[in-house]
């Protein structure tokens, strides 16, 4: 890859003061969809939270350039204003503020720092109706406060339907899959499919393998230890699932 | 990483928006407080002799209270000898007649508080009785209010045009030896507001008031008193924001509500008084008396209330439920930041059958910002099939500030249904990190967080006063997390 969208380099992250990311090296291009798996406490979470500017994070070493803009100089809305979207692990649900008068503050707000013209309620109402046809999703999610009182199906929904509407360059999507029921887990899954393109990036971080039979990735990779300790196509996913993470703990160990 | 933008403490370090003084000749009395100055007072308004006698007993009882030490506010002693009770703008003819006569330089003056008093009057329709310190400049749709009968004008004028009116009902809700604070305005009061709504007329406007104080160390006494008679309904609005100063100002207004059988008061609040500075200097002190009286058979009286302002906030707009089957409602924001203290809450005393009453309160702390609630709900022997609500939640903002509640129940008939929720939270990281990472600002995201939390109360309020509020509010939280 020439120019990848996301370039990752010798990335070192911790959390109060314990070292979880240890050297990350990663390339993504522009639409390529990404798996991250890896058993828990790998950094699989700590890698999106660190993309996306969560402060918690402390970056000890490394490089990340997106979009060929140091990533991580960024301030979170600025990375969200270019085209960064972390669909949450768990979404954080906002008491009284509706959801689509959220979501219209923080697409407008988007649009002003890149220089667009702020949609008004007429036109963001239009797409958000073409948006919840794509997803095959009812308007009842939207006419409630940001995640008050969802299922843990209904906000994980609610954040590919946020995606959709925020049409993000890079999209990381952070165990999307957990705590969903299989019916759940294949209309996140489609959802996420129709906004595949050309011009779209996707980091599917996983635990389990199930999520990528609905979300083909082009290019697996299994973090362990805060380290990649192996990348390979879709196929590496079934042999995880065949195998599972144990037989990489010694490479990662010896990587160490 | 960059160094975060954000940082949860902040929130509360905005400036004061509206501090500057108006220059405009200010007659005063001497300072302090006695017999004498009561009767210059009463002298200067051109009162009847029940309004000075009423003043005057009530100097009496207050030269025998104590100033009230229960609240969960801390302040220096205030000298009550070293106050001027009374200034009024010099007159420069016989008062205006209309708005075009009033002084330009207090027309500049609401200009700059965003309260284009013509212009507000003629596209918004609301009728203004503007209070400049004391005494009322300019009073717009009276004549328009005249024909349908209802009465609205200054206190003073009242005094004057309807002192029938005034006698009947003055100290009606909140005697003159109610308390310390009420009692002394209850002598020294300077002027305020006055409404009449007769029988079965519904008020075709917003009522409106903008109090301010001007002059430097001048206490501000004002007296509300606003009736709806038989089936009458009022909505009335008093929103205020004064000038930047150094000595702290003490503020005790009486509101007096009376609603007749099926009578309506709303009474709506939007207070932004300067707050001092950081350390807590010179803001002032607002000790504020403020009751309804549903007297007569299902009337209904709700308050809305929107407290941004004052170092001191002491204020329990109450609701004394007489008549069989009325409705007393409160529902109320208050924001405290850098070293602000709010005692604020509400009494609701049910002593007619099958009365309801809702009180949902909203406490917003910042900075070192100490927010109480203390509510009194009494359900009397004979108020068989009396019900309540409440719900008090708090939110804190950083570490440093707190949030307390003190509800009192107390019941004395079987059948009453009483219901209370309460809850405390923080504008936490996570919710500040999901709304950043949709692209919104630290700042966007805690004015939006914020008036989340208030919402049940905003939509309380008068549409344009809503918007107001929600301005206010994000005004007074900029830079809080900065």
């Amino acid at each position: 890859m020439a120019n990848p969208l996301l370039k990752i380099e010798d990335l070192h992250a911790a959390v109060q003061g314990k070292e979880i990311l240890r050297g990350i090296d990663l390339a993504v291009g522009a639409g390529e969809v990404h798996a991250i798996m890896g058993p828990n406490g790998s950094g699989k979470s700590t890698l999106a939270g660190v993309l996306a500017g969560r402060d918690s994070y402390e970056v000890t070493a490394g490089r990340v350039t997106y979009a060929g803009q140091d990533l991580l100089e960024m301030a979170p809305e600025d990375r969200a204003s270019a085209g960064v979207f972390l669909a949450f692990q768990y979404p954080v649900e906002i008491p009284g503020v509706g959801n689509l008068y959220f979501l219209r503050a923080a697409l407008n707000a988007q649009r002003r720092q890149r220089g667009e013209e702020e949609l008004d309620a007429a036109d963001f109402l239009q797409l958000a109706k073409k948006r919840m046809k794509l997803l095959e999703m009812d308007d009842t999610l939207t006419r409630r406060a940001v995640n008050e009182g969802f299922s843990g199906g209904e906000k994980k929904r609610n954040e590919i339907f946020q995606m959709a509407m925020l049409e993000p360059k890079l999209a990381i999507l952070d165990e999307t899959d957990s705590g969903l029921d299989i019916d759940a887990l294949k209309i996140v899954a489609q959802g996420v499919n129709a906004l595949r393109d050309a011009q779209r990036a996707m980091l599917v971080i996983t635990h389990y393998q199930r999520l990528l039979n609905y979300i083909v990735p082009d290019y697996v990779h299994v973090l362990s230890a805060g380290r990649i300790v192996k990348s390979g196509g879709k196929e590496l996913a079934l042999e995880l699932e065949e195998k599972g993470y144990g037989w990489l703990e010694p490479e990662a160990a010896a990587a160490v | 990483m960059p160094t975060p933008v954000a940082n949860v403490e902040d929130l509360a370090l905005q400036e004061y928006k509206y501090g500057f003084v108006t220059d405009i000749e200010a007659e005063t009395i001497p300072r302090g407080l006695n017999e004498d100055i009561i009767r210059l007072i009463s002298a200067k308004k051109q009162e009847p002799a029940f309004m000075l006698a009423w003043r005057l007993r009530a100097y009496q009882q207050w030269l025998k209270m104590r100033e009230p030490k229960w609240a969960n506010v801390q302040y220096p002693p205030i000298d009550y000898q070293n106050i001027i009770y009374y200034a009024a703008p010099k007159k420069k003819t016989d008062g205006p007649k209309s708005l075009e006569e009033v002084d330009p330089e207090l027309l500049a003056t609401y200009e700059k508080l965003g309260v284009p008093l013509k212009e507000r009057a003629i596209l918004a329709g609301v009728a203004v009785d503007a209070v400049f310190d004391s005494v009322s400049v300019a009073t717009t749709f009276k004549e328009k209010l005249a024909s349908l009968g209802i009465i609205f004008c200054s206190f003073s004028e009242a005094v004057r045009e309807h002192p029938d009116l005034v006698e009947k009902y003055l100290g009606s809700v909140v005697p003159y030896t109610d308390n310390f604070f009420a009692t002394l305005n209850s002598a020294v009061f300077s002027d305020g507001s006055f409404c009449y709504v007769p029988k079965g007329v519904r008020c075709p406007m917003e009522l409106s008031t903008y109090f301010r104080i001007n002059s430097e160390d001048t206490g501000q006494f004002e007296r509300t008193l606003i009736i709806a008679d038989e089936g009458a309904s009022v909505s009335y609005l008093e929103g205020c924001t004064a000038p930047k100063r150094d000595s702290n100002q003490l503020h005790a207004a009486v509101v007096e509500l009376v609603a007749l059988d099926q009578a309506t008061i709303k009474y709506s609040t939007v207070q932004n008084w300067y707050p001092g500075d950081r350390e807590g200097r010179g803001g002032i002190y607002n000790f504020v008396t403020k009751r309804g009286k549903c007297q007569g058979r299902a009337s209904k009286i709700s308050w809305t209330q929107v407290e941004t302002g004052s170092a001191i906030t002491w204020k329990y707009p109450s609701c004394i439920l007489m008549g069989d089957d009325s409705v007393g409602e409160f529902y109320s924001v208050a924001v405290t930041k850098h070293r602000q203290q709010a005692d604020t809450g509400t009494k609701m005393i049910h002593l007619g059958k099958n009365t309801r009453s809702t009180i949902v309160s909203k406490g917003i702390s910042a900075g070192f910002g100490q927010n109480t609630y203390r509510g009194a709900v009494r359900i009397h022997k004979n108020a068989g099939g009396a019900r309540n609500y409440s719900q008090c939640d708090s939110l804190l903002i950083g570490d440093q500030c707190g949030a307390h509640t003190f509800p009192v129940l107390e019941v004395k008939n079987k059948t009453a249904r009483i219901e209370h929720e309460a809850s405390t939270s923080r504008i936490g990281e996570d919710q500040l990190f999901y709304c950043r990472q949709r692209g919104l600002s630290t700042e966007d995201a805690v004015s939006m967080i914020v008036n989340g939390f208030c919402k049940e109360v905003f939509r309380e309020l008068p549409m344009e006063f809503a918007v107001e509020a929600q301005k206010l509010l994000s005004v007074s939280l900029e830079g809080s997390v900065g």
